[in-house]
């Protein structure tokens, strides 16, 4: 059990990707390190399709086999007229992850780097003292304790609070969150079981996509992640369901999950004296695709690295852990930031638009649009058609 | 007036990250409301996937 007596440099609040990069990296460099975790089981229920590419193990490690669902070398992506444009990711591929093993052994590897992990326990508030955030009022099995420590980590997912309440807005738009619905599905009819499928279209996920990430001969995750419209994410899933019966008919239904997607509204400031906040909790997410498990572990490991020296220093004040911001934003924000922007162009495309570029684009070009890379090329497919010349313009 | 269909709601947490008043919060346990800080404002029910959440403004 958690000792409540000793004083921490550093308590990590949440036991997610980006919560785990930190505290592994601390552990490793001697720090003292608590993480706690308010759900009983740690990386369940997913919140997540659970799609990783091979590159991020540069950063994450190589990913055991227990965590790893499937292998994915290709991407179907699926024009509202059916056109589709094939994706072959080459070396470039990735995986379908099982989530609850992956989440597991990033908190065990964390653990075993020397910090201590308690799940079910449940940040309450946070303790400040003349202006500093000095830890955390925690609860487990209904009793109430505090944990002093230097350093407060939010890595409190899509949920944050612990941020808000130390005094530091970050509030997403809702404009800039998604709406998202999966069902984790059985004894599908796949078409290419190391294939994604995305399905687009303004009538099937208006401004948003449909994903089928197969995780095993017959089974799926099934998802949906839309910008707020008419009806709710499940409307719009359950129709494509209902209306693809050569995929699902007959099909189960072995997991629900449903989540908000941060796909923009990156924080300027993500740091106040003796707080720092990671991950979905400070939107470190890829706009593009919603994907944000390679960068809750960049934005864990750049305030891992940004903790330790600020530690060396005798500085935890804002100032000496701004270097975070400055560093995530050279490194991930302003590439995020122009992806960002293609997502806000993309998302206004009608269905006739999306139909000519399935016709116009290959997959190279998708796979480069989707690291940042090329959007000028989108620019000037986008460009010919008078009605889109504004909305093009704003990839120049 | 705001009311959550707890039969539908999936504690995602989703409706939190838009809440402008931190009127609501993902407990171990599921959602909580603090109806002393939420300004009926609705945008909980458009985020919310399942259409757990209905909020009728007083007036």
């Amino acid at each position: 059990m958690i000792n409540t007596n000793k004083e921490y440099d550093i308590v990590v609040v949440g036991a997610g990707p980006g919560g785990s990069a930190v505290a592994k990296k601390c552990a490793e460099a001697g720090l003292k390190v608590v993480m706690l975790e308010k759900r009983q089981e740690i990386g369940a229920p997913k919140r997540c399709a659970e799609g990783l590419t091979f590159s991020a193990e540069k950063i994450i490690g190589k990913i055991p086999e227990k965590c790893i669902s499937q292998n994915i070398d290709t991407g179907m992506v699926h024009a509202p007229n059916g056109k589709c444009i094939e994706i072959n990711f080459g070396d470039s591929g990735g995986y379908v992850l099982e989530r609850k093993v992956f989440d597991k052994w990033l908190a065990a590897r964390a653990s075993r780097a020397g910090a201590y992990v308690q799940a079910k326990t449940e940040v309450k508030d946070v303790i400040k003292e003349n202006g500093f955030v000095t830890g955390v009022k925690a609860e487990f099995e209904g009793e109430e304790f505090e944990i002093k420590a230097k350093i407060v980590v939010a890595a409190d997912g899509v949920e944050s609070t612990v941020a808000r309440k130390a005094g530091l807005d970050t509030t997403n738009q809702i404009v800039n969150v998604d709406s998202g619905f999966q069902y984790e599905m059985s004894n599908l009819k796949l078409r290419d079981i190391h294939c994604l499928d995305i399905f687009m279209g303004n009538k099937v996920a208006p401004r948003g996509y449909i994903w089928i990430f197969p995780k095993g001969e017959d089974t799926a995750n099934v998802g949906i992640g839309i910008a707020t419209a008419e009806k709710t994410a499940k409307y719009y899933l359950d129709k494509f369901i209902e209306n693809n019966p050569q995929i699902f008919k007959d099909a189960g239904i072995i997991e629900v999950n449903s989540g908000g997607i941060p796909v923009g509204g990156f924080l300027d400031n993500m740091v106040l004296n003796g707080l720092i906040v990671v991950g979905d909790a400070a939107h470190q997410v890829n706009p593009i695709h919603g994907g944000g498990l390679k960068e809750a572990t960049f934005g864990g490991q750049i305030a891992g690295d940004i903790i330790i020296e600020a530690l060396k220093k005798g500085d935890v004040s804002q100032r000496g852990l701004s270097e975070y911001n400055k560093i995530w934003w050279k490194e991930r924000g302003n590439f995020l930031k122009k992806v960002q922007k293609l997502r806000e162009v993309v998302e206004k495309l009608s269905d006739n638009d999306l139909n000519m570029l399935a016709e116009a684009l290959s997959g190279e070009d998708i796979v480069n649009f989707t690291r940042g890379n090329k959007i000028l090329k989108l620019g000037k497919v986008l460009i010919k058609n008078p009605r889109l010349i504004t909305l093009a313009k704003k990839l120049f | 007036m705001w009311e959550i269909d707890k039969k539908k709601c999936l504690r995602c947490g989703g409706c939190v990250s838009v809440c402008p008043k931190l009127a609501l919060e993902l407990k171990e346990f599921g959602l909580s409301h603090d109806k002393n800080l939420c300004i009926e404002c609705g945008l909980c029910e458009k985020i919310c996937p399942v259409g757990a959440i209905k909020v009728k403004k007083n007036d």
